[in-house]
């Protein structure tokens, strides 16, 4: 284990990665209920994933094998930093393969290849309040999770439809958790919720900002809200990936050059980079 | 003097390995873990009990040691610093389910402010044989624990209604480790 000199391991001191673990068990305990800590200052900005960071330290030993991603990507600036940032304060082993992660800390996206039973999924998470859009005050919603009282979210979703004819709610698609309790998804895209539902793997969701710690357990119940006329529905952009082309994957739409041109291609770059070494090509792609 | 004996020898990454095995333990109710194989806690304290509390416990947190535990007082005090708490301390330590109904199950609200129950029993894997179902369980999984009282179902599954307010279970047995969260409901063999 080598890790910069002058910190501690995985940079927070114990004392506070000891309050981070005492929530984490509770958030385990209660699925979807958002458990209240004291969130650090972090070597970077809030907003930037210190409450995803923070968890990530508090639960990263030196055998875990860590991959970051932003927005499905290995390569962006966000996850390049944070796992450069683990590799020198805690010397872990660092991937982009999302087979051979053991923690996986992700910003808005959820991998494409299913997750196992071994590996834990931390969530960076920017408002971790469903109805913070609906009701401004904290203490309002406190009780309306309480009393399981989430009328007003349906009222939204019903004048979504009324409106639009369909749910216009394309990411951070609220979901139910174990029956219980309401729960924003992270700004995942809606595409992404189904995957939640009973994932074999833990899921942890960590809000800096906010100060909110909140977790799903393997095999629990993640439902996204819906009507019986009006089922929960995914939808992504009708193109296949212009590299690998993968007619399922979710597709990052990219200006190709200033004549109009537009290339669809896997936001999971590690999905799209193995199905490419597999031989797959896609219209716009050349052979591996 | 239990207080001479030592702690975990790495503070830092015996924390973090313990902890995951916690963390495991709570996210999978009745799936044994192994920790604190390289403690030494003073008697009547086993290996798994002390290493939770040496993870979890310190000077921020309450903790209500039962008596019967009571010989390992001044090591949990010198190691963890805890103060000591009463039927709502965030920490309950003993070796006895003690009355669930009594402790603190937080409020509909914080239904997280409750009390985490450390209970060190005979064994784990072995003697009474229960179901487990909930949240963290991919199908009704059988789960065997020796030291658990008689009317233990009937305890928890008064526990487990209050839901999502209750008290958690930590097990501890030697160097096994197991959980019982709020969320999870427990029924025969």
């Amino acid at each position: 284990m080598t890790s910069a000199a002058g910190y501690n391991f995985a940079y927070l001191d114990e004392q506070t990665k000891r309050m981070i673990r005492r929530a984490l068990l509770k958030a385990v305990a209660i699925p979807g209920h958002q458990i209240p800590f004291g969130s650090r200052e972090m070597p970077l900005p809030y907003g930037w994933g210190t409450g995803g960071i923070q968890v990530t330290a508090a639960v990263l030993g030196p055998d875990d094998v860590l991959k970051v991603i932003d927005q499905g990507a290995d390569d962006t600036t966000n996850a390049v930093s944070i796992r450069r940032f683990f590799a020198r304060t805690a010397g872990v082993a660092t991937t982009t393969d999302t087979a051979a992660a053991t923690l996986i800390q992700t910003r808005h996206r959820i991998p494409e290849k299913p997750l196992r039973e071994d590996q834990i999924l931390v969530y960076q998470v920017p408002q971790p309040e469903p109805l913070s859009r609906l009701e401004p005050s904290r203490a309002e919603t406190r009780r309306m999770h309480a009393l399981a009282e989430y009328g007003l979210m349906y009222v939204k979703l019903y004048e979504d439809i009324t409106r639009f004819g369909h749910v216009a709610i394309s990411y951070d698609y609220p979901v139910m958790v174990n029956g219980r309790h309401l729960m924003a998804p992270s700004p995942i895209p809606a595409f992404d919720n189904p995957k939640m539902h009973r994932m074999a793997a833990l899921q942890l969701f960590g809000a800096g900002r906010e100060k909110r710690i909140y977790a799903v357990p393997p095999y629990t119940s993640v439902v996204s809200l819906d009507f019986d006329d009006h089922p929960f529905r995914t939808t992504r952009a009708p193109q296949c990936c212009g590299l690998c082309g993968a007619d399922s994957s979710y597709l990052d739409e990219i200006v190709a050059d200033d004549k109009g041109g537009r290339l669809f291609v896997c936001s999971d770059t590690d999905f799209c980079e193995e199905r490419r070494a597999a031989g797959h090509v896609g219209p716009e792609g050349v052979a591996a | 003097m239990s207080i001479d004996l030592p702690g975990f020898a790495d503070p830092v990454l015996g924390a973090q390995a313990c902890f995951r095995a916690v963390l495991t333990a709570m996210s999978r109710p009745g799936l044994i873990q192994r920790t604190g194989l390289d403690l030494t806690p003073p008697s009547p304290l086993a290996p798994a009990t002390a290493a939770v509390l040496l993870t979890l416990v310190d000077a921020e947190t309450t903790l209500l040691l039962a008596p019967s535990l009571a010989a390992s007082a001044e090591w949990i005090e010198f190691h963890c610093g805890a103060r000591q708490g009463d039927a709502a301390a965030d920490f309950v330590v003993t070796d006895s389910l003690p009355d669930l109904a009594a402790l603190e199950s937080g409020n509909d609200e914080c239904p997280e402010r409750s009390t985490t129950v450390i209970l060190q029993l005979a064994a784990l894997g072995q003697g009474t044989a229960y179901t487990l179902a909930g949240p963290g369980l991919a199908a009704p999984t059988r789960f065997l624990a020796e030291g658990l009282p008689a009317d233990f179902l009937a305890r928890w599954g008064a526990n487990h209604r209050l839901y999502p307010r209750g008290i958690d279970l930590i097990l501890c047995a030697g160097t096994d480790l197991a959980a019982l969260p709020r969320s999870v409901a427990a029924s025969e063999g």
